[in-house]
């Protein structure tokens, strides 16, 4: 469903424009509001609707094979940690769904300088960052190079 | 250059240049500052890391999960699973590789973040299958980002690369990467000591199924537009097993995954009339394959085939059966949100088809042929294997170090380790982030140099596109219709034209011949001849643009290596109707292909495939 932009809602911030992995949400030179200049490549991924303070943003199945009278609305909630999604079907069913998206405050990740820096001896080995630690074993596995075989196995 | 004249060149210096920042690039990205504290790592992405990727919508499972620390599978397992599916031909160094790595991946996720399910009775995260765990995914990237972020020099959004920069004091080797910004038109030029590509595989090679405004709505991103592969075959990389694109069953027109369908909701297939086809193609199955048909669980390949035929039997739609399952409103929950988690588009048409799973049994398609290194098949760069383990043969430097020196690669840019997926993607990125800050060490002084007369001629060549639509678009009163330029969107859809008829599209239900892979490269040829005359109104069209030069190199390089190997390996994902079999006396071995850059001529060779697991 590509998205198409409401003109009363949206007031021209450009966070969809900055997001969009398609690139194809850009401003409107003359109205300067936000609207989709290439629907036939957009994923119908929601990252622009997700994006939007305004709520302004909405997606319509796409022409060819959704029929009209649907609606797929989402709110993504980062500081709670939720999103939440209202379907409605043709015939006017609804369904309600809503999911955690993180269990850690946005921006606690601890960078990868943070750690105490490893030896020039370990840069040599085969264990990549935090291992054997993070694989929650006690050695990295391995395999000795002595039985190569060729031919169906 | 008129409206553009006031463009820059930007120089940026790196000692580690990361290109894409998907799951691999982030994954690469993260590990190169652990180990290169002192170094310069930079990502360079063509649209935002926080959403870019083919998991810029989310995910709802993780596919690549040994779960070591409960002795639920050891690497050598997976192996066996990825060499089955693919019907014998991995490398299997490389796929022991991830796997062995690919725990630390995950446990760390989890500690960033990621709400992964867990097991209520044991504890353990929550199975869908054997290798599958399940996650609330949907800021899956952004969590993923945030470390990539933070782990960066600098990250550079809205570039696009289009083409690798080689050293001029040595042969063979890379110097960085040139490529433009989509906001500003600015040129960029980056000088790298090692260069790491994390783009994208190839959606839209081939055409579609919905061709009208749903022709975005393809199974994997329309983004991805096989920068993976066109960036290192311009640089004469060996390129493996690009023959070996994937179909994939999916829910219809929404393309939503069926994975959690079959492993974790027990929902299962049937005809038009209820029965079970599967068995009914068996003996047919076994008579191309031989005994890969015997094999558990069944190859995907296979599974597609029995789907294929069918079809052509004309016992279609096949569907899935839900309605039994989805009466459990767990299932039923867990059914929607996993669309809602990965392929928003899906929900959609069952809302606007009014089909609730629970009262209907919806309808399943095959898709169009994708190429890609990281999902269920093996497309992309011949790589060097690790240092500890892999065959000679399969070895000559630092680990997923390209046939270039300095060229290293993740996810959907490295061939013959199917079954990687996002948490393997980012685990190889981290493979090869480590080994590209230890290339780096080991160079010293001795700097690679980029040669200017290269990166000035490649600017007039990347902006071009922009000139010749200004000049042309003056000789027209208006509309999209020129005798001087093609636009962007016409030589995509002549590529999957040319592709989907010449080379195993839907259209020709996947099956292709050496005649006609002989027509479909020399419409390839002339369509190469024609991007030369490719039109952009603007900035966003220029991107378009480079981006279907990437897929044409890409397309006859998966063109070439089709009619290279003369056998039917993977029915169902494609057929050569001239060598309808499995031939695995002459066949058990990878295709590999080097492209010539001056001359536009492609050598193909076999490599063997070494089995270092029982």
């Amino acid at each position: 469903m590509p998205t198409f932009v409401y003109m009363t809602r949206c007031d021209g911030c450009g966070h969809c424009v900055d997001i969009c992995p398609s690139d194809i949400m850009h401003i409107d030179k003359t109205n300067r509001r936000a609207y989709n200049i290439e629907p036939n490549m957009c994923w119908e991924c929601y990252s622009c609707v997700k994006a939007c303070p305004q709520n302004a943003i909405d997606a319509r199945g796409y022409a060819d094979f959704a029929p009209l009278g649907h609606s797929v609305r989402v709110l993504r909630e980062p500081e709670k940690g939720t999103i939440s999604w209202k379907l409605i079907f043709r015939d006017g069913r609804e369904k309600n769904f809503e999911s955690p998206i993180r269990t850690t405050p946005w921006g606690s990740i601890k960078s990868a300088e943070e750690y105490a820096a490893p030896s020039k001896e370990a840069l040599k080995s085969q264990e990549l960052a935090h291992e054997p630690d993070a694989l929650n074993i006690e050695k990295l596995p391995a395999l000795t190079p002595d039985q190569l075989k060729q031919g169906v196995i | 250059m008129g409206l553009f004249s006031n463009r820059k060149t930007v120089f940026v210096d790196s000692d580690v240049l990361v290109v894409g920042g998907g799951m691999a690039g982030c994954g690469a990205t993260y590990e190169s500052r652990y180990w290169g504290r002192d170094k310069k790592v930079v990502v360079v992405e063509k649209a935002n890391i926080e959403r870019s990727g083919a998991v810029a919508q989310g995910l709802y499972a993780i596919n690549c999960y040994m779960g070591m620390q409960w002795d639920e599978n050891k690497p050598e397992d997976h192996v066996r699973y990825a060499r089955n599916d693919l019907m014998g031909l991995v490398r299997e160094d490389l796929g022991y590789d991830i796997a062995r790595h690919v725990d630390s991946t995950v446990h760390k996720f989890e500690e960033w973040g990621l709400p992964i399910m867990k097991d209520p009775e044991t504890g353990r995260y929550l199975r869908e299958g054997q290798w599958q765990i399940m996650i609330h995914g949907e800021s899956y990237k952004p969590i993923v980002a945030e470390a990539a972020r933070k782990a960066a020099t600098e990250v550079y959004n809205r570039i696009m690369v289009t083409h690798l920069l080689m050293d001029k004091t040595k042969a063979n080797r890379v110097a960085g990467a040139v490529g433009f910004n989509v906001r500003t038109g600015d040129y960029y030029v980056f000088r790298a000591k090692a260069v790491i590509v994390a783009a994208g595989g190839a959606s839209h090679i081939f055409k579609p199924r919905a061709v009208g405004e749903g022709m975005g709505r393809t199974w994997y991103a329309p983004w991805s537009s096989a920068s993976a592969y066109a960036l290192p075959i311009l640089t004469g990389a060996k390129m493996t097993q690009m023959e070996n694109r994937i179909v994939l069953t999916r829910f219809k027109d929404g393309y939503g995954p069926v994975g959690a369908y079959f492993l974790h909701l027990k929902t299962y297939t049937e005809n038009a009339y209820g029965k079970n086809y599967e068995p009914t193609w068996y003996e047919n199955t076994k008579e191309l394959v031989g005994d890969y048909i015997d094999r558990h669980p069944v190859p995907t390949c296979l599974r597609n085939h029995a789907f294929l035929e069918e079809i052509k039997a004309g016992r279609g739609p096949i569907r899935m059966v839900t309605k039994e399952a989805f009466q459990d409103p767990h299932k039923e929950q867990v059914g929607w949100e996993n669309f809602l988690g990965m392929t928003i588009g899906q929900a959609v048409v069952w809302a606007s088809q009014n089909i609730d799973p629970k009262e209907t049994n919806p309808e399943l398609t095959t898709s169009e042929p994708y190429v890609m290194g990281s999902h269920a098949t093996c497309s992309g760069a011949w790589a060097s294997g690790p240092e500890d383990y892999a065959p000679d043969a399969y070895q000559w430097g630092y680990n997923r170090m390209m046939t270039v020196e300095g060229l290293f690669g993740a996810g959907d840019t490295i061939g013959g380790t199917a079954h990687k997926f996002s948490s393997g993607s980012f685990t190889e990125g981290r493979i090869a982030g480590k080994a590209a800050v230890k290339y780096v060490e080991d160079l010293g002084n001795d700097v690679p140099q980029v040669s200017e007369a290269e990166y000035e001629s490649l600017e007039k060549v990347i902006f071009q596109p922009l000139e010749t639509y200004k000049v042309g678009r003056n000789e027209i009163t208006g509309g999209t219709v020129s005798p001087s330029y093609l636009l962007p969107i016409s030589g995509l859809q002549r590529l999957e034209k040319i592709m989907d008829e010449y080379v195993g599209g839907i259209s020709a239900h996947y099956t292709t011949n050496e005649p006609l892979l002989t027509r479909g490269l020399e419409l390839l040829g002339m369509l190469k001849e024609d991007l030369h005359h490719l039109g952009a109104e603007d900035l966003h069209q220029l991107q378009r643009a480079w981006e279907l030069q990437h897929r044409v190199l890409a397309s006859e390089c998966v063109t070439h290596h089709t009619m290279f190997r003369t056998e039917t390996r993977w029915p169902g994902y494609y057929y050569r109707a001239d060598h309808p079999k499995l031939d695995d006396t002459d066949w058990h071995c990878f295709t590999l292909s080097q492209y010539d850059r001056e001359s536009g001529n492609w050598a193909m060779e076999k490599a063997p495939v070494y089995h270092i697991i029982d």
